[in-house]
């Protein structure tokens, strides 16, 4: 039976979870399964082909592609020096020989009878993928990587740049709706990931950046200051790979917007401890979310992921479009009948009663369940 | 396909898997009940089945009728039981993604570029051999980009091979691997000069899938491209399709091959073209893509935007319009900082809708920019080369990109039709035809329609296998027709006379003067026609020439009859408060929204 679709981040203070590691191309696993492995740990390792360099010879030599081969020292195959000779002309005056040297190191891939182009190809550039999170092997992708499996705490947010890193949380914000200020932001949080409440200015993530801070999480972020910490207007949300010094990671939207005050309670609750974090952030098929993931070593007992009543009555919810954007509260009633509101759309709307005591009714398109 | 009664036709979409159910009833195809679930390409569930069983379960339930067995589709139909055919489109898994290669970027590139997008193709790259790129990098390029597919052309047939072969070299050096998994190799299909086959046999053989074809472009005059497209489309299932999950199942049912969902929309729009014998543009503006599709004088041209739409691309038609041009069709002042929060966290969010009319009129306002981006995108594509019945002299070959070429002639377009969330669920039908009206500016005179509920994909797959009930189904449950917009062509100054004009509505006549910059709306029904007669002043066209009465009659809908003296391109008034008014003036003019 089709079902309303009604996203949600998942927060859990504990789970299991798994995390697949793999190498871009084939290569060598080094891991067995069942071993424990740590965070930085290298699980699988390749070698990517090296980069190319084309070099037309027939321009050179003056001949034609066909003659090629006579001038030629070396043959596909050949390892190659750089500035080795490669090909030679044979003039009866040595004087007027011309001399083809090797551009760059590696291997000589390729010479075409057609073209008169000469491929060469540097050594191959070695690839590791490491755990990422402290756990244990569970499964052996053969020739490709590991599946990790850990215990612990789980937040997915809402949007991040900048890729994978580790380091201990270190909260700073006393609630959730604070915002972080340069002046907190001290020798302290170098090679940590800082916490804060509510919005992350431009000013503080600087400043962490600064001090050498590896990640930093917020509840929003304004998208002027996303344009100037990323030197350009992101247009299409996938996100990971932006070299910028420091992983971000927002956990509500863009804006002034608090912390969920169960995300906060879990990251407050884990201050000090290890976590492994991801800004990677994909919104099409296959959505990908940054996540913080703090790994435990004793297992308590764990909540059933499984188990998510959905869009129920007493459901916990944020309004996630104006008006009343970012405002948690509790659904109060979900009548089936489309209804019109302001802007004179037919949709399927709940009604909800805010932590103010406020009501109000919203489509159902417009809010985000908080599982608890 | 004698017997043809009951057809259930699916659309498997990024997110949304959409069931339509068509009944032959008094010897008529209609549509008659939808459903939509899901689509299960993604974990956890990694079959695209799941969400089609549920998709026509839906359909099941709405309409009575039994039409799956378990996981089986039940054929034929018999009575309130079963269907006779099963068919289906999909972009599941993000479409077909292609790189395309040519000699020459403005000739066989272009060919090649028109050959796959209008196969339903995203094209990610375009490689040629003066693309202004150092060998190296298009080596790294191709290595990076991991497409579904690559289509190689190049070189006429009996001309010179070694540039094709070159870049043949290239994608051998840089051993591209394909997007699905890695235990397959990538199709790659050869389109170019017939004497280099042999030779880029040898160069790609072994490591691509290689299929060679007729060449898209055997001699200058002349482009080919249905062999090639074909191709395109049985790689598609046997390669891309099969390896996506939950595919070859899928294949196992369907009665006809699976198309692309473009490639099916753009079937429909030349069926439509050549059963009515007229000039069709369309548009699809989805979350992440906007796809614009033409028909003029029976040429084919589809382009895709990838990065134009209005939920997972909104920001993107922020950045590459600019706020001033979102913002040129909105009547009232926004915080900058604030709007750009707003559309980040539409993008991040992209299934919400908005529920303020505020809102809504900043999101029309983007649509309006998207769409207008999308069609200059197409113009300058839809250009150069008719197909190989109608040869260019050799003067025109060597201009094919200028901006002269376009085949888009705007005063010779008699159909626009709209369709993807934005146009078909607009709360007023006006506003779709206001959007269309300001995003595309027609010229002379234009019907407007929308597709009531995006079943283009499925009716497109349809006239594969039945023309007469694809047809059908459009005409009476696909296609609501808006009405039809007026547009004189000429410049001058605001508010002088720029036509005279005497409708004969049903309900009496109506005359008066169009003066330019005014916006004038007549209500006139779907079933309703009027006689128009437009006299322009000295230097205007209104669609018979310069200064020339124009005696016609046009055919209404649910936005009516729209007399556009706004100019071409618009008019805007350059002062901010003077603009707002004028934006102001034209939606009341249309009733676009509450008061």
């Amino acid at each position: 039976m089709a079902h309303a679709y009604t996203p949600g981040l998942r927060v859990t203070p504990q789970t299991l979870l798994q995390r697949q590691r793999q190498l871009p191309l084939k290569g060598e696993v080094v891991v067995s399964q069942g071993d424990s492995v740590t965070r930085d740990q290298v699980v699988a390792h390749t070698h990517l082909p090296g980069n190319v360099t084309t070099l037309n010879l027939v321009n050179i030599l003056s001949c034609t592609p066909e003659e090629l081969p006579n001038y030629m020292l070396k043959s596909e195959g050949d390892p190659v020096e750089a500035d080795e000779p490669i090909a030679e002309t044979r003039p009866f005056i040595k004087w007027f020989k011309t001399t083809v040297k090797a551009p760059i190191s590696g291997t000589l891939e390729s010479i075409s009878k057609i073209t008169g182009q000469v491929i060469f190809r540097a050594p191959p550039r070695p690839v590791q993928v490491q755990a990422y999170i402290d756990g244990n092997v569970i499964e052996i992708l053969p020739e490709e990587g590991v599946i990790v499996e850990t215990t612990g705490a789980f937040v997915q947010g809402i949007f991040g740049i900048g890729g994978e890193i580790w380091g201990p949380l270190h909260v700073i914000s006393k609630e959730p709706d604070q915002i972080l200020t340069p002046d907190q932001i001290d020798d302290s949080c170098a090679g940590k990931i800082v916490v804060g409440g509510n919005l992350l200015t431009l000013d503080v993530i600087d400043k962490a950046r600064e001090i050498g801070a590896v990640g930093i999480i917020g509840g929003g972020i304004r998208d002027s200051d996303l344009r100037d910490l990323l030197g350009y207007d992101l247009g299409v949300a996938i996100t990971g790979t932006e070299n910028i010094g420091l992983t971000v990671i927002v956990t509500e939207g863009f804006g002034p917007i608090a912390m969920a005050r169960k995300t906060f309670g879990i990251l407050s609750e884990n201050n000090g401890k290890e976590a492994s974090i991801s800004g990677a952030t994909q919104i099409r098929a296959g959505v990908l979310r940054p996540e913080i993931i703090i790994p435990e070593s004793t297992i308590h007992e764990q909540t059933d992921e499984s188990d998510n009543p959905g869009l129920i009555e007493g459901a916990l919810l944020r309004v996630i479009r104006a008006p009343h954007f970012g405002q948690v509260g509790k659904v109060t009633a979900l009548p089936p009948e489309l209804q019109t509101v302001e802007s004179e759309t037919h949709v399927r709307v709940l009604e909800v009663e805010f932590d103010n005591g406020d009501r109000a009714t919203v489509p159902r398109a417009n809010v985000e369940l908080i599982q608890e | 396909m004698d017997k043809l009664n009951v057809i259930i036709a699916t659309d498997c979409g990024s997110t949304t898997t959409k069931a339509i159910l068509i009944e032959k009833k008094d010897d008529i195809y209609r549509q008659t009940y939808r459903g939509e679930a899901p689509t299960t390409v993604e974990a956890p569930y990694e079959d695209v089945t799941r969400g089609v069983l549920n998709a026509i379960q839906e359909v099941e339930e709405l309409s009575g009728r039994q039409i799956l067995d378990g996981e089986t589709i039940i054929t034929p139909a018999e009575d309130h039981r079963g269907v006779d055919i099963y068919i289906s489109t999909s972009s599941a898994g993000g479409g077909l993604q292609m790189m395309v290669g040519g000699v020459i970027q403005a000739m066989t590139g272009e060919s090649a570029q028109r050959c796959a997008l209008g196969a339903g193709a995203i094209v990610m790259d375009i490689l040629a051999s003066n693309d202004g790129r150092q060998p190296h990098e298009k080596i790294e390029r191709i290595r990076q980009l991991r497409p579904d597919m690559v289509l190689l052309s190049g070189g006429t047939d009996g001309g010179t091979i070694s540039h094709v072969v070159e870049l043949a070299e290239f994608i051998s050096a840089a051993d591209p691997k394909p997007r699905f998994g890695s235990g397959y190799q990538l199709p790659v299909i050869y389109a170019g000069n017939k004497d280099a086959a042999q030779e880029i046999e040898r160069t790609l053989g072994d490591k691509t899938a290689l299929t060679v074809t007729e060449n898209i472009r055997p001699t200058l005059e002349e482009e080919n491209l249905g062999p090639a497209r074909h191709v395109i489309h049985d790689l598609f299932l046997e390669h891309v399709m099969a390896q996506a999950p939950g595919y070859r199942k899928l294949i196992s049912w369907t009665g006809a091959p699976i198309m692309p969902t473009p490639g099916a929309v753009g079937l429909m729009m030349q069926t439509v073209s050549k059963q009515q014998n007229i000039n069709v543009v369309g548009v699809d503006i989805g979350g992440a893509t906007t796809d614009v599709f033409s028909v003029f004088d029976n040429i084919f041209n589809r382009t895709v935007s990838a990065n134009l739409g209005m939920s997972y691309s909104v920001s993107n038609v922020l950045a590459e319009a600019g706020l001033d041009d979102v913002m040129r069709w909105v009547p009232f002042k926004i915080d900058e900082a604030d709007l750009r929060d707003r559309i980040k966290n539409k993008m991040i969010r992209p299934t919400t809708i908005p529920h303020m009319l505020e809102e809504l009129q900043v999101e029309q306002a983007i649509a309006r920019e998207a769409l207008r981006l999308a069609f200059v995108q197409h113009r300058a594509l839809a250009v150069g080369l008719k197909g190989v019945q109608a040869e260019r002299t050799l003067s025109d070959v060597f201009d094919q990109s200028a901006g002269g070429d376009s085949l888009i002639k705007m005063r010779d377009l008699d159909l626009l039709v709209g369709s993807g969330g934005v146009l078909s669920h607009a709360p007023r039908r006006m506003q779709t035809a206001a959007m269309l009206i300001d995003a595309f500016q027609p010229e002379g005179i234009t019907r407007l329609a929308v597709d009531s509920i995006f079943m283009m994909p499925h009716l497109g797959v349809l006239s594969s296998v039945n023309e007469i009930a694809a047809t059908q189904v459009f005409e009476r449950d696909c296609l609501i027709y808006l009405g039809t917009c007026i547009a004189p062509i000429a410049q001058g100054k605001q508010g002088a006379p720029w036509a005279q004009y005497e409708i004969a509505l049903p309900d009496g006549t109506q005359s008066g003067t169009l003066n330019i910059g005014d916006l004038l709306h007549f209500p006139l029904e779907a079933d309703q026609e009027a006689h128009i007669t437009l006299q322009p002043e000295r230097n205007t066209d209104a669609g018979a020439g310069p200064g020339r009465e124009l005696n016609t009659t046009v055919k209404g809908g649910t936005a009516g009859l729209i007399l556009d003296g706004r100019g071409r391109p618009i008019v805007f008034a350059e002062n901010q408060s003077e603009r707002t008014d004028q934006i102001s003036r034209w939606s009341e003019t249309l009733n676009l929204y509450p008061r």
